[in-house]
């Protein structure tokens, strides 16, 4: 009798067990089914258009709703312009706060100014793009870009890059507005990465008469390189995806020009501005291409990015 | 040949003059970088600060959002946001914490946490236009017409692999011995986690989903194409429905001066929640570490 009831209650336990376990399992494994579903249903989409067009999509430069005729080019140049744009401002700069930060900021201040910047990370990006085109676009319009064609412009081949009129909005002002946007975050991995690095190599170079950009320059940056790199990269992959702030600046033209400050498109500001508004299957489905080219993109960048930091984790990191 | 070691003496000096000069100089414009960056960004907040406040009155939070040219409020914007992130969070909280669960308690080291760990990362970091895009896809074209459910679904796309994320990061701080007292008192699995391990991780596990919640209330491509917007009030879900991040969009792209007003006012308020969110959301992450 005693053996029934104990078996009875041993039974009733165990049963939530498998259950708990089974409902958690089931929610790890819609994680997986989302992310399926999400590539399936961008590849099934956009197919219509991918067929029509064949690979040649990819780099056909038309984009013509009145004639149906559409190709990746224009945004797909706009969007790695502009990224690159904001990886040459951005980095330097992220470089040199996590120098500051890391080396040369009193102990007090570095909690502060490091939740500082992660705060700014944590700002919604339309933000970043309304205050782009009430504050700077008048400031590129009548002071930065006057001066670059001025000067830069003048040179003969790196000037092609800032040549015509002044307006403002244009490839460059997204660049910058997107160097902004990635700098908390690239410069908060960084400075984790070189926190990262053991105190004894740090010390050893002090000791050996160093000085303190040495230190950083021949020691901290080759030790976590790996680190830096991934950091980089994961700015990057934030760049190439961004959609709103670039939206609000990037004057939207479907055209390639030579010139930075000419107006011009990436792939997120073409879906945002003209997806609703598209008429036709192979319009939709051309758009939805666009969105599973930068989906690839990016999930390459990405992919590489994790790999490095991980990569530089394993080194004896912590970051 | 008696002169040499001079010479050499004498370029070394000159050598460490150098270094130590090129140090001063990149120490000098390290500190130059982030004293503009920090500046820049703090201009930002001022500015939005500025407008922003010379928009907030009774009629924000009172009227709906005007016709060009007429005066009116954000109150169906901001009623749309509230409604559609709290549902969105409510969906992806479970489901987070669960998975969460789940990578932490009884995957662990296994492939298949690996590879859960990974995909969650890409979705994590997924551009979130590219999110619209599918929610567009599966649930406006099958529905026929765009909604907040639309919208919703999108956000906790969206929010789930911050609190999947989060959930596991929080469980792995549980020490072991606590599950492994739990267990010698013969607690069956799912009991140490509800009643241990939960409890223990509790705050950090509340970070996440506030950090979500804040992510989410920002995020305005992916509501484009689903939410959409709307000019009137509405509370029907299976509409389109107002929201701030969008109306933001919509009227500060707008040439009419009353509609960029609000659209700054929006800014402003939007920018206060999400801010507000992460400092209490640090805060009680802080207070767990002491």
């Amino acid at each position: 009798m005693s053996d029934i009831t104990a078996s009875r209650f041993k039974s009733r336990m165990n049963i939530g067990d498998p259950l708990f376990k089974g409902l958690t399992f089931f929610f790890a494994t819609l994680v997986l089914a989302v992310l399926a579903a999400i590539v399936s249903v961008l590849v099934m989409d956009s197919l219509p258009a991918l067929q029509k067009f064949g690979p040649a999509f990819v780099w056909s430069q038309h984009w013509n709703p009145v004639k149906d005729n559409y190709g990746a080019l224009v945004p797909l140049v706009g969007t790695i312009v502009t990224a690159l744009i904001a990886l040459i401002i951005g980095v330097p700069f992220s470089f040199g706060m996590a120098f500051f930060l890391t080396e040369l900021c009193p102990h007090w201040a570095r909690q502060p100014i490091a939740i500082a910047i992660e705060l700014l990370a944590a700002v919604p990006s339309i933000i970043y793009g309304i205050w782009g085109l009430f504050v700077l676009v008048p400031i590129f319009q009548h002071y930065i870009e006057p001066a670059l064609i001025a000067t830069i412009g003048q040179i003969p081949i790196i000037g092609l890059l800032f040549q015509g009129p002044a307006i403002g909005m244009g490839v460059l002002l997204a660049g910058f507005i997107l160097a902004l946007m990635i700098l908390p975050f690239v410069t908060s991995v960084m400075r984790e990465v070189f926190s990262a690095v053991p105190a004894v190599l740090r010390e050893s170079a002090y000791g050996l008469g160093a000085t303190r950009w040495e230190v950083v320059w021949r020691v901290v940056l080759p030790y976590s390189r790996v680190g830096v790199v991934g950091a980089i990269m994961l700015g990057l992959g934030r760049a190439l995806g961004e959609t709103m702030a670039v939206t609000f600046v990037i004057g939207n033209a479907h055209r390639l020009s030579l010139s930075l400050m000419a107006p011009g498109t990436t792939i997120s500001s073409t879906l945002a501005n003209e997806f609703t508004e598209a008429d036709g299957a192979i319009y939709t489905s051309s758009l939805i291409a666009l969105g599973l080219v930068l989906f690839v993109l990016t999930f390459t960048v990405l992919a590489i990015g994790k790999k490095l930091l991980l990569r530089n984790v394993g080194k004896g990191g912590t970051a | 040949m008696n002169h040499t070691p001079d010479a050499r003496t004498v370029t070394r000096r000159a050598l460490i003059k150098r270094r130590h000069r090129f140090n001063t100089a990149m120490t000098i414009l390290s500190l130059l970088m982030t004293a503009v960056v920090l500046l820049t960004l703090g201009t930002i907040l001022l500015t939005l600060l500025y407008n922003g406040l010379q928009a907030i009155r009774p009629s924000l939070f009172l009227e709906s959002t005007p016709p060009p040219g007429s005066a009116g409020g954000l109150a169906n914007a901001i009623y749309g946001s509230l409604v559609m992130t709290g549902i969105a969070v409510a969906i992806a909280a479970p489901v987070g914490i669960m998975a969460g669960t789940f990578l932490a308690e009884y995957a662990r080291n296994s492939r298949l946490a690996e590879f859960v760990r990974f995909i969650n990362d890409v979705l994590l970091s997924a551009p979130s236009i590219i999110i619209g895009l599918f929610v567009y896809g599966v649930v406006v074209v099958s529905m026929g017409h765009f909604s907040a459910w639309a919208g919703i679904i999108a956000l906790a796309i969206i929010a789930t692999p911050i609190i999947v994320r989060t959930t596991e990061d929080m469980l792995s701080l549980v020490p072991d011995n606590l599950r492994e007292a739990g267990a010698a008192l013969g607690t069956p699995r799912w009991k140490v986690i509800t009643s241990i391990s939960y409890r223990a991780a509790f705050q950090g596990i509340l970070t996440g989903v506030l950090l979500a919640i804040a992510r989410v209330s920002g995020e305005t491509a992916p509501l484009l194409f689903t939410a959409l917007s709307n000019q009137f009030w509405s509370t029907d879900l299976n509409a389109p429905m107002a929201n701030l991040p969008v109306v933001i969009f919509q009227f500060a792209m707008s040439p009419y001066e009353d509609w960029r007003n609000l659209a700054w006012g929006g800014a402003l308020l939007i920018t206060t929640a999400v801010l507000a969110l992460n400092i209490v959301a640090r805060l009680s992450a802080k207070g767990r570490k002491s």
